[in-house]
């Protein structure tokens, strides 16, 4: 009888709803593994290499949150979203933490219902141009055509420095980050714009990289940092302390390789850090290894950097403004105590 | 004798009729619930994550620019004005690409059925090449075509004055602005509406006294010839608005973008494939038997077409062609594939923006909704108008 099913799909909706009412740890706990969603076609960040395994900055954060979790780096289930579908995605749960070249800005902090972590990558905005356009400033680009992804900060950035330079100009914008490229090194637009760090990513996939170059000016800040839900603060602590943790332990000159050398070391923060004196994993409702999981399989944040961005990478990417702050970057874990 | 008399009384829930009443109330109580149940929970949901709800974004500076515009607008226009731009946008490709799909569906379908073979096998590659390639494949494929065939604006193709053809799209030359241009559009209004009024009078006269009138050269004298009346009065202006290379690009004249051409092209060749079958099966849904009746009372061959096949085969062809008119406008929102700023496309970027992805999704649905229905209201409308009046 039709009636009779109605009211059955409706108690188990009823139902299904009140299970979904737990914290994000307890849920990812029960499912066995952290869903994240990253760039998945973002060279350097989030992207499959030729075996089609998912390697990145963004994507060794995530590992490292399932080794803070887990004690196993692997237990992850990566998404592959656009800019468009991102943040939906988080808010409506469908993954559990983002990791995707996100941009921290106050009204994703308030009108969306989304909390940033500590930044893993401090990133700002350029242009990316074919050499043979014969310019070398972006103050050069009036009356241009640009290509631009869509729904990012990106295309509000272009758009204020523009407008605060007295410049016209006209934004092509394709969702598809691979479309775009392809227009733009068919020469579609005059211009690319996007962080500088995703500029690299795309002029190491042109057809000829040497016939393009970096505009020097750097039109915005773009912190780019993990994002959660609003209102999970035990998952909020889990993502930035694994962020925190990731700097602390360059800092503290723990990598994957010394990690093990160094449970028996004698300097208390050292100790501290890595379980061998307890207490900090139980404060964040994980195991007292979690520092030394995430260390072990991941590697502390400057091993990350240079694996996935460095200089030795095809991006090339110098440290920056993303060196420890003990070298003049902005990298700065606040005390594991 | 009325049969309750003979029946013995049936106690209401066993009567068939007032069960299904009852049902119907049931169900409706049942969506009714789940429908609020739905709504109120997300709402919940929403305030718990502390995510911003209404439409009040609409009114601030939407910061973003927008490629092509049918109207003035910058970065520092509010949102609102952004999604009409995009509105816009949607209903200059979907209404273009409706006029050019009827036009070549209708030649496609007819050139299916020609006694000509290879017309009609050509026509019939057409259909079906067309018609199983996705529509999305499409529209990458002319995309790319587009920017991959043209040089670089410098190096702008100029087959004929005026016209420039170049991966940034086409320049076109167009008449400079001036007043007369307003005053024939008006003349050119009531030429229309003066022709259709002779056409009407034309048509009771032939029903009372029989006696024809030329229709078709009065009807293009008077819708032509105004405008061109009051354009020579105006000193036939002739100063045309020619594109010119300046810095990165083409000024003055309109531009069309490729992303506009390459929409446009993918969803007219996709869909006239389908409106070129209903043609056809419309056709082919008169019997023969009526072109041989018409035949045999001595209509002419034109007479033939226009009073007995045509209004017979309207009647199958409308309803496919309406939906085939909803499909286009519909598949216009891949746009956003091709980077054509369409409603979708604007729309996206303020939700990405603003975070409303509720009030964003809710505004695209209802304005497809309303395009979709009023195309619906219009094309039921001239489905019954050109129905056959059955005695």
């Amino acid at each position: 009888m039709k009636p009779l099913k109605m009211v059955v799909a409706c108690i188990s909706i009823l139902a299904m709803s009140a299970m979904a009412m737990a914290g994000t740890l307890d849920d990812v706990k029960a499912k066995g593994y952290v869903d994240v969603g990253i760039n998945g076609s973002l060279f350097g960040f989030g992207m499959p290499d030729e075996k089609g395994e998912m390697k990145g900055l963004d994507v060794d954060t995530a590992k490292a949150i399932a080794a803070a979790v887990f004690g196993d780096a692997s237990k992850v289930k990566f998404t592959a979203l656009t800019a468009v579908q991102r943040l939906p995605a988080l808010q409506s749960k469908e993954i559990d933490v983002l990791c995707r070249n996100t941009t921290q800005t106050l009204s994703r902090e308030t009108q969306s219902g989304l909390n940033f972590v500590q930044p893993n990558y401090y990133d700002g905005q350029g242009f990316l141009v074919p050499k043979a356009l014969g310019i070398k400033s972006a103050k050069e680009l009036d009356g241009a055509t640009v290509c631009v992804l869509p729904g990012t900060t990106t295309e509000m950035n272009a758009a204020d420095f523009f407008r605060a330079n007295g410049m016209k100009w006209s934004p092509v914008v394709i969702e598809n980050t691979a479309e775009l490229n392809k227009a733009f090194f068919a020469g579609r637009c005059d211009a690319l714009t996007s962080d500088m760090s995703q500029l690299a990513g795309n002029r190491s996939v042109a057809p000829n990289p040497e016939d393009y170059m970096l505009l020097p000016e750097v039109i915005s800040k773009e912190p780019l940092a993990p994002v959660v839900r609003h209102g999970d603060d035990q998952w909020f602590d889990i993502v930035n302390w694994t962020m925190m943790a990731l700097i602390e332990a360059e800092e503290l000159g723990i990598t994957s390789q010394n990690v093990d050398d160094m449970l028996k070391s004698e300097n208390p923060g050292i100790k501290r850090f890595l379980g061998v004196t307890p207490g900090m994993g139980q404060m964040l409702g994980l195991d007292n290894e979690w520092a030394y999981n995430i260390v072990k399989q991941v590697g502390n944040y400057g091993e990350i950097f240079e694996r996935n961005v460095g200089p030795d990478t095809p991006l090339g990417i110098p440290r920056g403004l993303n060196a420890l702050w003990t070298d003049g970057g902005q990298m700065y874990a606040s005390p594991i105590r | 004798m009325t049969p309750s008399e003979s029946e013995p009384k049936v106690p209401f829930w066993l009567d068939p009729g007032k069960r299904a009443i009852g049902f119907q109330i049931i169900t409706c109580l049942m969506v009714g619930l789940l429908a609020w149940y739905l709504v109120n929970n997300t709402l919940v949901n929403m305030e718990k994550q502390s995510i911003a709800s209404g439409f009040g974004f609409l009114e601030r500076e939407a910061a973003f620019e927008i490629g092509e515009s049918l109207i003035a607008y910058s970065a520092s226009d509010s949102y609102a004005k952004a999604l009409f731009v995009g509105v816009l946008n949607t209903l200059k490709v979907s209404f273009i690409g409706i006029i050019l799909c009827l036009i070549i569906g209708l030649f496609i379908g007819v050139a299916r059925l020609s006694t000509n073979w290879l017309v009609k096998k050509l026509a019939m590659i057409y259909i079906e090449v067309m018609q199983n390639i996705p529509v999305l494949l499409q529209l990458f494929f002319w995309y790319a075509l587009f920017y991959e065939m043209f040089p670089s604006p410098r190096q702008a193709l100029n087959p004929m004055a005026g016209l420039f053809l170049c991966n940034r799209g086409v320049a076109l030359a167009v008449p400079a602005s001036h007043p007369a241009y307003f005053q024939m559009f008006i003349a050119l209004m009531i030429g229309l509406v003066l022709g259709f009024g002779l056409k009407r009078w034309v048509k009771k006269r032939k029903f009372t006294t029989g006696r024809d009138f030329p229709v078709l050269w009065p009807f293009l004298g008077l819708s032509l010839g105004l405008p061109l009346l009051v354009w020579v009065l105006h000193g036939a202006p002739m100063q045309m608005d020619v594109p010119e290379l300046k810095g990165f690009n083409f000024q003055g004249g309109i531009m069309l973008s490729p992303e506009f051409f390459a929409l446009l092209l993918g969803l007219v060749i996709y869909t006239s494939a389908f409106v070129a079958e209903a043609v056809r099966a419309g056709i082919q849904a008169v019997s023969r038997g009526q072109t041989e009746a018409a035949m045999s009372i001595g209509l002419k061959k034109k007479h033939i077409l226009n009073l007995v096949i045509l209004p017979q085969a309207l009647r199958v062809i409308i309803p496919p062609l309406t939906s085939q008119m909803l499909n286009l406008t519909k598949n216009s929102s891949l746009a956003i594939a091709i980077g054509y700023p369409d409603f979708v496309s604007v729309a996206n970027t303020t939700i990405n923006q603003t975070g409303q992805s509720i009030e964003g999704v809710a505004m695209i649905m209802a304005c497809y909704l309303v395009f979709s229905v009023s195309t619906s209201i219009f094309m039921n409308w001239y489905n019954k108008k050109s129905k056959l009046v059955e005695r």
